[in-house]
């Protein structure tokens, strides 16, 4: 097997992969970097991102603000300390993006636009049109050109992490077109390989993303943190999961059911706002969670639409006009019209909540380093503590340029520190590790990766769902423990070497599994109701004297993970009851008051 | 489901077949059912040995472009309705060597991408305490269409000159020069004429415009590459008058 020797590996070319290779060959040109990814990087699913990413903007907004919004929209399980570093390192990278030529939409002067989002409290999510994602990426991408020193091994699977007395080696990877495995020694490694999305039958995710990075870590070891806390999107298209961003409601945009009604009212997120005078945190611009549940609730009362690809409603922005439309959200305009059919300048587009994002992930401290040495984890893959029970829209671009920034400067740190040890060791590791992975395609029985994949799909989306209840949840747990048997007996037909997808997909099928092992053993476990984790069977309160902590799933091979917790870290936000619309202002109004009375007291 | 479509795919196993070979498929469709939707139904029920790139299903991420009876397409942006009573002819996509089934080696295409200096230049660093760069929309107006090439590769697919010499630097990564020098932040113009000017540049160009004509995401880089033609021509002009050189 080939041995390549670098400082920094990176798996994963997405938003936070390519941000720390940049970041290592920027500030420190004598380290060099691989950035392995299993795709060409510009095919990394942050492209699929459209609404935009947070950062404090305007003079009337403030870094508390931002806080307090993000760990509100959290349901206090964010760390608060990563919180607080995070809001203020977020206008400085949405600004660095801006220098390497991001095309950030523009106000008539010349300076950024910023865009209405769902939990914020002022308007600071800076945006590209609706491709957000795709203009932050490819930016970056081409930004990343420029450094000789970073080594790209593009459509390089990564097989397993190279660990060694606790501390990372290196990364066994598979040159996908030409079915050759290397060993790629390393000083530090960051795993930046995205969400886990396709776990779920319904998704907005690509195919690709497929929790990699976070079963790499997990296998090692390295516990996954809150994982279960799984983002349902509101507003994706029945049938494939496509994205209608936020920013349509950002925008303006409403939702309403079978008979026009704008149902979000109902559930404490009102009162009503006029249409085109959307108002933040109210309504349309409540949080994601809530949103999903909302659209749950209304289906038990039969108040949504029946259609092929189940119950929807419709996200109607008929009312915003076809030029603004065309300037603010031409590819949603685009996508409806392929996908479902309809122009969004004339009719409302039918929408349902479709599984988006991973709360959780791979636990790292604030500067992205997890319990392994030298391994580092940023972005949707890792859990950082930014988050909570509950992301809100446009946090997670930013996330992926802050932290992809902190773990290129702590992964250089680490290398710097660091010299290659005997690689024979490594080297017979990588073997071994590779045997395990080879011998996939000699498995003995008849079970079919596609059957697995669709029946793993449906099991979650009935346990672990929006709404959660015991019952379902051990069904659930039950039937993965079922699909990681019959895993051992799947049947492959090809052997070829070259661009063997067959067998990738059953290697991406043992990491889906065990990532979703995580998720439902951490869901049963939390018995209480918080941002994305709702039960409806005793629980449907948020329980701080037993729950406010977060979960830890350790990975036990083929028995069931072990699940343990940790402490959340809470400076300045004590936990209070969250709310959005009329009752978040009197929330505020209270409080005020109450700061003003104990000020004057004193 | 009602309705069953022939689809024929252009095989090719580099380990086994001498040369690429037609392999047909019966596919149940529906209104919506794509054609990267339809791989995926053949993938997963009837051949799991079938290769191809696949991920966002959403014509953003640019991996599934394919020869689709003879046009080239987005996988993902292509519908069986539209073919509803004939056949369909998959192959990977044209003037790319094929890597297996309907993959192809597109590190030729990477390669020029790469090339021509795709990145912000400035004389002097700019500083993030200065804050963000004023850019009216106006500004933006010069460059913003030849942003939004998501590197699928249809054009190169669709140019008869990069079919005839793969030298030519080609629609994509033309238009991607024309994309930095008309952005106003950028001062590197002067360092990638080159690219524009030489053989391979944009006098390669004979102006067929079927790049322009298949781009998924409404990019004309046809006009990008006349409207170097024209940048050229005034660079090769002040170069002569150029003292000292």
């Amino acid at each position: 097997m080939k041995i390549i020797k670098t400082d920094v590996a990176v798996i994963g070319a997405g938003g936070a992969g390519l941000r720390a290779a940049i970041e290592v060959a920027r500030t420190h040109p004598d380290l060099e970097v691989a950035l392995i990814s299993k795709v060409y990087p510009m095919r990394s699913h942050t492209v699929a991102a459209e609404g935009g990413a947070a950062g404090v903007a305007q003079d009337h907004d403030t870094f508390d603000n931002h806080f307090n919004d993000t760990v509100s929209g959290g349901d206090w399980l964010c760390e608060q300390d990563v919180v607080d570093f995070f809001v203020k390192a977020a206008p400085k990278e949405l600004t660095q993006l801006e220098h390497w030529g991001c095309p950030w939409s523009r106000r008539p002067d010349g300076s950024v636009n910023v865009r209405r989002f769902g939990g914020m409290k002022i308007e600071r999510t800076w945006f590209a049109a609706d491709k957000s994602g795709f203009h932050i990426l490819h930016t970056l991408f081409q930004t990343s050109i420029q450094y000789p020193t970073i080594k790209r091994f593009d459509e390089h699977f990564v097989l397993d992490l190279i660990v060694e007395d606790g501390q990372v080696k290196g990364v066994l990877a598979l040159d996908i077109a030409a079915g050759e495995a290397k060993l790629i020694q390393a000083k530090s490694v960051i795993i930046a390989t995205g969400g886990a999305g396709r776990i779920y039958r319904f998704n907005t995710n690509g195919g690709i993303v497929t929790g990699d990075g976070m079963a790499l870590a997990y296998r090692h070891g390295v516990p996954l943190r809150d994982m279960e806390f799984v983002q349902y999107h509101p507003t994706g298209l029945p049938g494939t999961g496509i994205l209608m961003t936020e920013g349509c409601r950002g925008e303006g945009g409403i939702l309403t059911n079978k008979d026009g009604y704008r149902y979000l009212q109902d559930y404490g997120l009102g009162p009503e706002t006029p249409v085109g005078e959307p108002k933040n945190k109210y309504m349309e611009l409540g949080p994601r969670d809530r949103l999903s549940q909302c659209f749950w609730q209304e289906a038990q009362l039969g108040r949504t639409v029946e259609g092929p690809n189940g119950d929807y409603v419709y996200l109607d922005l008929t009312h915003l006009g076809k030029e603004f439309l065309h300037e603010r959200l031409p590819f949603i305009c685009e996508l409806a019209k392929a996908y479902v059919g309809v122009d969004p300048v004339k009719e409302p587009i039918p929408v349902r909540p479709t599984v988006h994002y991973t709360m959780g992930g791979i636990e790292t401290d604030g500067r992205c380093a997890t319990s392994i040495k030298g391994l580092y984890a940023a972005g949707e893959c890792s859990s950082v503590g930014l988050h909570g029970a509950n992301r809100l829209g446009s946090n997670s671009l930013t996330e992926i340029t802050v932290f992809g920034q902190v773990a290129g400067e702590e992964a250089a740190k680490n290398a710097l520190e660091i010299s290659h040890g005997d690689s024979q060791g490594l080297l017979d590791q990588a073997q071994a590790s590779l045997a395990k992975y080879q011998a996939i395609k000699e498995f003995d029985g008849d079970e079919k990766v596609a059957d697995i994949r669709r029946e793993l799909g449906l099991t979650m989306e009935e346990g672990v769902g929006i709404y959660r209840t015991e019952e379902a949840m051990q069904a659930t747990i039950d039937k993965l423990a079922e699909l990681k048997d019959r895993y051992k007996r799947i049947n492959l037909k090809d052997d070829s070497e070259v661009f063997n997808t067959e067998w990738l997909y059953a290697v991406e099928l043992g990491y889906l599994i065990d990532v979703a092992q995580a998720m439902a053993h951490s869901a049963i476990l939390r018995k209480e109701s918080r941002g994305s984790h709702q039960r409806i069977d005793g629980f449907e309160k948020r329980d701080d004297e037993n729950y406010l902590k977060h979960s830890l799933a350790f990975y036990q091979g083929d028995a069931q993970p072990k699940i343990d917790y940790s402490t959340v870290t809470i400076t300045k936000s004590k936990p209070a009851e969250r709310v959005y619309g009329a009752a978040a202002d009197q929330q505020e109004a209270d409080k005020k008051a109450a700061d003003k009375l104990s000020a004057e007291e004193k | 489901m009602a309705e069953i479509m022939k689809m024929s795919i252009l095989r090719y196993r580099p380990e086994t077949d001498e040369k690429p070979v037609w392999q047909s498929y019966d596919v149940p469709y529906n209104h919506e059912t794509s054609i990267l939707d339809a791989l995926g139904y053949i993938k997963d029920e009837l051949d799991p040995t079938l290769s191809y790139r696949w991920s966002c299903r959403m014509a953003i991420c640019g991996s599934c472009g394919m020869m689709v009876n003879g046009q080239p397409k987005l996988g993902c942006k292509a519908f069986l309705r539209d073919y509803a009573g004939g056949e369909l002819k998959l192959e990977a996509l044209a003037n790319f060597p094929i890597e297996r089934d309907l993959v192809v080696d597109m590190s030729d295409f990477i390669a020029k991408l790469e090339s021509i200096k795709p990145y912000i230049i400035t004389q002097e660093p700019r500083s993030l305490d200065d804050g963000c760069t004023t850019q009216t929309p106006k500004q933006m107006e010069q460059y913003k269409q030849f942003s939004m090439c998501i590197n699928c590769g249809l054009c190169y697919a669709a140019c008869p000159q990069y079919g005839l010499d793969n030298k030519f630097t080609g629609p994509a990564a033309l238009a991607l020069i024309h994309r930095y020098n008309n952005d106003t932040r950028d001062q590197g113009k002067a360092e990638r004429m080159k690219f524009i000017n030489e053989e391979a540049g944009v006098w390669g160009c004979t102006f067929v415009g079927n790049c322009s004509v298949v781009c998924p995401k409404g990019v004309d880089p046809a006009a990008a590459i006349q409207l170097g033609k024209v940048e050229s021509a005034k660079d090769y002009v002040i170069q002569m008058f150029k003292p000292g050189e």
